[in-house]
């Protein structure tokens, strides 16, 4: 059974289809990256996917359970229990340290445990910088920051929205890094992007155009 | 770290934006537990001076500048003294409609070796005073015996001290309530010791005499008159029946600082007002600006789990302890600016002030401080329901 599965989904907004009709399929612990140009519907697939936006025609299976026609509330619950997110702006408490930052997403899923959310941070290499404010952070730490958010929970699904939009190379190769780790101990990721080299780093992409799904690539060096 | 503990974190850890939201809270207390205060204070000393003044007629001398000068003496507690003949207090008895009438004698001290202090010395005759006599006796005071005297509260003297006036040693045998009025700054005593001040003050060339065979004066003569009479009749009469004397109805002094009162009240009211309107203005687009600053925290924490309703109550509980900690310093400041400088208030409003009792000050506070969380949980209402109605994916997608 498919982790996710977009069943002929279409979001029509007045006249324009930001998605027409479209159905993919992500197996889990699967790697997948979105492609396209701008206005080809990425955004608002992974709204739809991140359970922030719901359909206005299709099937949305999520571990095989049609989520398309859940409540907002409904939905808010999905999101927390199952998907993490990680943003291109990265999006951070502002008033609130790494560790903290962390710890909120356990609070809204579970119960926080302090332990657990600094063993996240010291998981993306940011133990010692526990304490400090989004502020005192470079730009490629708060990613970090934002990974560890978004794994905290043990998420069937992590999705990622440009999250290397807004760093160098390093931090890039970094947070690639992180999700291949994921990859590897088992977890889904859906990666959206611009960033060819960012959706290579994929076992397969899928490329939307005028919202539709223009073509699918298989990444044949994947793991080599 | 817990999510309840998430808006008193963002407000210690923006303290800038705190202080502002706090000072802002500060001015509406201040206004309204201030405002309320005065005007309180001015009301309930109009209380007092109608209970005071106990009498329907008053009758002075005409050169007191008839009722402007005894006025200062009632209201402001302006030094002064004016005589006329007690011959005045039997012809008023004689007017038909009057049930009881009682003398006062007025002396000021001076602000001189021979004296204490400089103060309005009120001699009054406690057989048939119904005026003073009631207040000293709601004071706990024993009786007035000769050389003893009872002190207005504002008086700096207290029970058990000696009051030195015009080389007299007068013992201090009370000290009376306030009564927010010019009484308050008046020493009291009976027709036996003012006989022997006014003989002492004579020596010293202050004389209190009308003329060289009358030494017999008094002050002021306050009439009750009989239930059934017309007042304005039996003024017209006792004005008509005695000498050299102006009679004054009491209402018509009431009524003067009554309508003062009532305009400086309204004044008051609508500075409250104004200002109220203002901080409720600023404070409203403060939390519209700090909405605006916060949604994509707001969509973050909406994407992580949060619910709109939970937002709401983390916005409302951040305008709380604001709001409080703001109606706190308000009421703070207010206090320091009020209870200091009473009777500088007292003096330029020229009107008999009488601050609430410890029970009603506290009401008052703890209405600006519910005034106060009420105007920030309104303020803050649109920017909780605009901040819960953002779409979380499009905010965060924005960066």
């Amino acid at each position: 059974m498919a982790l996710l599965e977009l069943k002929n989904i279409s979001k029509i907004y007045g006249d324009l289809k930001a998605l027409d009709n479209v159905s993919i399929r992500v197996e889990k612990g699967e790697w997948v990256a979105i492609m396209g140009p701008s206005g080809s519907g990425k955004s608002t697939m992974m709204n739809i996917i991140g359970c922030m936006d719901k359909p206005t025609m299709g099937e949305v299976l999520l571990s095989g359970v049609d989520i398309s026609k859940e409540t907002a509330r409904s939905l808010t619950d999905i999101r927390r229990d199952k998907i993490g997110l990680i943003f291109q702006q990265f999006h951070m408490v502002t008033y609130l340290t790494a560790v903290e930052n962390v710890m909120v997403s356990q609070y809204y899923h579970s119960m926080p445990d302090e332990e657990e959310a600094l063993e996240a941070l010291g998981r993306v290499g940011l133990r010692d910088r526990a304490r400090h404010l989004p502020s005192q952070l470079s730009g490629g730490e708060q990613q970090r920051v934002c990974v560890a958010r978004a794994l905290i929970n043990h998420p069937e699904l992590i999705l990622a929205d440009e999250p290397t939009g807004n760093l160098d190379e390093t931090n890039e190769n970094i947070v690639l890094g992180l999700f291949r780790q994921l990859h590897n101990e088992g977890t889904t990721l859906i990666v959206v992007t611009h960033d060819p080299e960012v959706a290579e780093a994929a076992q397969r992409t899928i490329v939307l155009e005028h919202g539709r799904v223009a073509r699918e690539v298989i990444n044949e060096n994947f793991g080599k | 770290m817990n999510l309840k503990k998430l808006p008193l974190l963002n407000l210690k850890r923006n303290p800038g934006r705190t202080l502002a939201l706090v000072l802002l809270t500060a001015v509406l207390s201040f206004s309204i537990f201030g405002g309320t205060v005065v005007v309180s204070s001015l009301r309930r000393g109009l209380g007092s001076l109608t209970e005071r003044l106990g009498a329907d007629i008053i009758v002075v001398p005409s050169q007191a500048q008839s009722k402007v000068s005894f006025q200062d003496i009632f209201l402001q507690g302006t030094v002064g003294a004016f005589y006329m003949s007690r011959e005045n207090l039997t012809r008023t008895l004689e007017v038909e409609g009057v049930e009881k009438a009682a003398a006062q004698v007025f002396l000021a001290s001076l602000k001189a070796d021979c004296c204490s202090i400089r103060i309005q010395v009120i001699g009054i005759d406690p057989e048939t005073d119904f005026v003073i006599r009631p207040w000293l006796e709601k004071s706990g005071s024993r009786g007035l015996k000769d050389m003893d005297v009872v002190v207005g509260t504002k008086v700096g003297a207290e029970v058990g001290e000696t009051l030195r006036i015009y080389e007299e040693r007068c013992h201090v045998a009370g000290k009376l309530a306030p009564t927010g009025t010019g009484l308050d700054s008046a020493v009291y005593c009976n027709m036996s010791t003012m006989k022997k001040l006014l003989s002492a003050a004579e020596a010293k060339g202050i004389s209190h005499k009308v003329s060289s065979d009358d030494e017999d004066v008094v002050s002021a003569i306050y009439v009750k008159v009989k239930e059934g009479y017309d007042i304005g009749k039996v003024n017209s009469a006792i004005q008509g029946h005695t000498r050299k004397a102006s009679a004054i109805r009491t209402r018509s002094m009431i009524t003067d600082v009554s309508s003062s009162l009532l305009a400086i009240s309204r004044v008051i009211l609508g500075l409250i007002g104004a200002i109220w309107g203002m901080g409720f203005l600023l404070l409203f687009l403060a939390f519209a600006m700090i909405a605006r600053e916060r949604q994509q925290e707001f969509a973050l924490l909406r994407v992580l789990g949060s619910t709109k309703k939970a937002l709401k109550g983390l916005i409302r509980k951040e305008a709380f302890l604001c709001c409080l900690s703001g109606g706190f310093v308000g009421i703070g400041l207010a206090c320091l600016l009020v209870f200091p400088f009473q009777t500088l208030i007292e003096m330029s409003l020229s009107l008999p002030y009488l601050i609430p009792e410890p029970s009603g000050l506290f009401l008052i506070a703890l209405g600006a401080l519910g005034a106060s969380v009420a105007s920030g949980f309104a303020s803050s209402a649109f920017a909780a329901w605009r901040l819960s109605q953002a779409d979380p994916g499009r905010l965060l997608r924005q960066g």
